[in-house]
């Protein structure tokens, strides 16, 4: 079984990022064999993020999720722009990450806004932070603004909903980059670097 | 002086924080005074240890440990006096022989050190020193403290002072021992492995984070300490923090500490008092439940040999602090009774001047014989 973690960072209940990433897992569903998803609303871990990055250490609920990104195989992120980049709660629930959560997973990144102005915000912005984060991003990211929404729109985001995640769940089925967090294990190492980065946040 | 198999005190980083109930704000003058009056507090309630932290930037006031302790040392008769901790990173290590030595004889015998990196990296240049070699700097400072109370003449050469030739650090440690040395650390593993080389003993603040982390540096120290044939884990020696806030009534502790949690440097403006209390060490509540929770200590870290607890900081004001010493000294005959009950022999007792000249006295008519 394969397991991926959707993470959705839209602010408002209900939100067009949340309706784009059902499309995505949905999407997802259809076109990867044995494949189990489960979605993270960061709206519901805001207090917790917001804790942990004045505290330095994750509440239990905050951990459960980050050990669940942690061993996921694939990630599906998507988040609203908010002034041309992601907002604060985005980028604090990635600061508490550990720094190599994400190494050699596949990610797929989406993004949706008010207006097409922002539509270059995954390549300016988002892609930027998981490359940082050592992540694989698929070639294609899907951006939704309120136009790709209505009639004239949709039959092209549909299209690279598709797309991207043919391109997520390709990278699933095959060994992706052959890379992961667990890279030059060793007892020894991995005891100091555990205590060294402190609480798991 | 010392004596019990398992010491309590208090620990101290002299901050100057705005009490959040009246905005009052003690002077430099009022808060050395107060960590004075703490001290003799701390011998008055039948505790064994009285530390103060290291610190330089403003807002804090021990920048000179060694002549606080000094002035401590000639208004009591029995508690140690250690540092929460010591800077071995950015201090001299000949002037650091030569202050703590003299604290040392002065207070015939009551003065250990926990060594530590320091806690903010702008402290380095202030001096001299570079905030990159934290680490190397805290090894090769060690280690040059170490031979010059060990060895009566030392020739040294290292990368970050001046070698010594034929040097000899004065006063000699008194009756030919030093002073104790624990290392402290947050998330420095290498400083629980200098801890464990040397065998030395080890302390973990155990305040702001959950026990698992403590556990994990503990745990490593313990099984480092047998590496290096010093003895089995659980003869290690331990050191913890621990943080209360105590009333007979738990609601009224609950109550009067909130607005100190709400405001409080490192974790104000964060998570409930609720909730961090059920992550972290931290106990507001009865005796009772301040018995409870430090004894529990002893179930995650293994059988320890200090406990040292923060009760000054936030801004509570002195005569809360001593409120709270007051009570601290009504349940110590209760935490040292079930702690020793609990303690496995083969355990040590915590170091003190005394045993360890008897140690050095038993090893010496050992080899004799």
């Amino acid at each position: 079984m394969t397991t991926v973690v959707a993470i959705t960072a839209g602010l408002s209940e209900t939100s067009s990022t949340r309706l784009l990433a059902d499309r995505l897992v949905e999407s997802l569903g259809r076109q990867a064999a044995d494949v189990s998803v489960e979605v993270v609303t960061l709206r519901e871990l805001a207090h917790d993020v917001v804790d942990a990055t004045l505290t330095g250490f994750a509440s239990p609920r905050l951990q459960d999720v980050l050990d669940m990104v942690t061993a996921a195989d694939g990630l599906i992120v998507a988040t609203p722009i908010y002034k041309a980049s992601y907002p604060g709660l985005f980028k604090s629930f990635f600061d508490v990450m550990d720094t190599d959560a994400v190494i050699g997973k596949p990610v797929l990144l989406a993004a949706t806004a008010g207006t097409a102005r922002h539509s270059l915000a995954i390549d300016h912005s988002l892609r930027p932070l998981f490359a940082y984060l050592q992540a694989l991003v698929v070639p294609t990211g899907v951006f939704a603004s309120t136009h790709d929404w209505g009639s004239e729109g949709a039959p092209a985001l549909e299209q690279r909903i598709e797309r991207a995640t043919g391109e997520l769940a390709s990278l699933l089925a095959g060994t992706g980059t052959g890379r992961s967090r667990d890279d030059e294990f060793d007892l020894f190492s991995e005891t100091f670097r555990s205590i060294a980065e402190g609480p798991k946040a | 002086m010392g004596g019990n198999s398992m010491q309590f005190g208090i620990f101290s980083v002299g901050d100057l924080t705005v009490d959040p109930t009246d905005g009052a704000i003690p002077t430099e003058n009022e808060k050395l005074k107060a960590l004075v009056t703490i001290a003799k507090k701390v011998e008055d309630i039948g505790g064994d240890v009285f530390a103060v932290g290291e610190h330089h930037d403003s807002g804090f006031v021990p920048g000179a440990i060694s002549t606080l302790h000094a002035f401590i040392a000639a208004q009591t008769e029995r508690i140690i006096l250690s540092t929460s901790i010591a800077h071995i990173t950015t201090n001299d290590p000949v002037k650091m022989a030569e202050d703590y030595a003299t604290l040392q004889h002065l207070s015939d015998g009551r003065a250990d050190l926990v060594l530590g990196r320091g806690n903010t990296g702008q402290v380095y240049p202030w001096f001299g020193k570079d905030p990159s070699k934290g680490v190397e700097l805290t090894i090769e400072n060690y280690q040059l403290l170490r031979r010059l109370w060990d060895e009566d003449v030392v020739n040294w050469e290292g990368r970050f002072r001046t070698p010594l030739q034929g040097f000899t650090s004065i006063p000699r440690p008194l009756d030919g021992v030093s002073p104790f040395v624990w290392h402290g650390s947050i998330r420095t593993p290498e400083v629980a492995e200098i801890a464990a080389y040397y065998g030395d003993g080890y302390f973990a603040n155990n305040i702001f984070w959950p026990k698992e982390h403590y556990i994990r540096l503990i745990n490593f120290y313990r099984q480092r300490y047998e590496h290096y044939g010093h003895g089995t884990p659980e003869q290690a020696i331990v050191g913890l923090g621990g943080q209360f806030f105590m009333r007979r009534n738990s609601q009224d502790a609950v109550n009067e500490f909130r607005p100190y949690f709400d405001n409080a440097p490192v974790y104000g403006h964060g998570p409930s008092l609720e909730d961090f209390q059920a992550q972290t060490p931290l106990v507001v509540g009865s005796p009772q439940e301040v018995i409870e929770k430090t004894l529990a200590f002893a179930d995650y870290f293994g059988d320890y040999q200090r406990q040292m607890f923060l009760v000054d900081h936030a801004g509570l004001p002195l005569k809360t602090v001593l409120e709270q010493l007051d009570l601290l000294g009504e349940i110590l005959p209760t935490l040292r009774a079930e702690f020793d009950a609990r303690r496995p022999a083969g355990v040590p007792d915590a170091p003190t001047h005394a045993n360890r000249v008897a140690a050095r006295d038993a090893a010496l008519a050992k080899a004799d014989a």
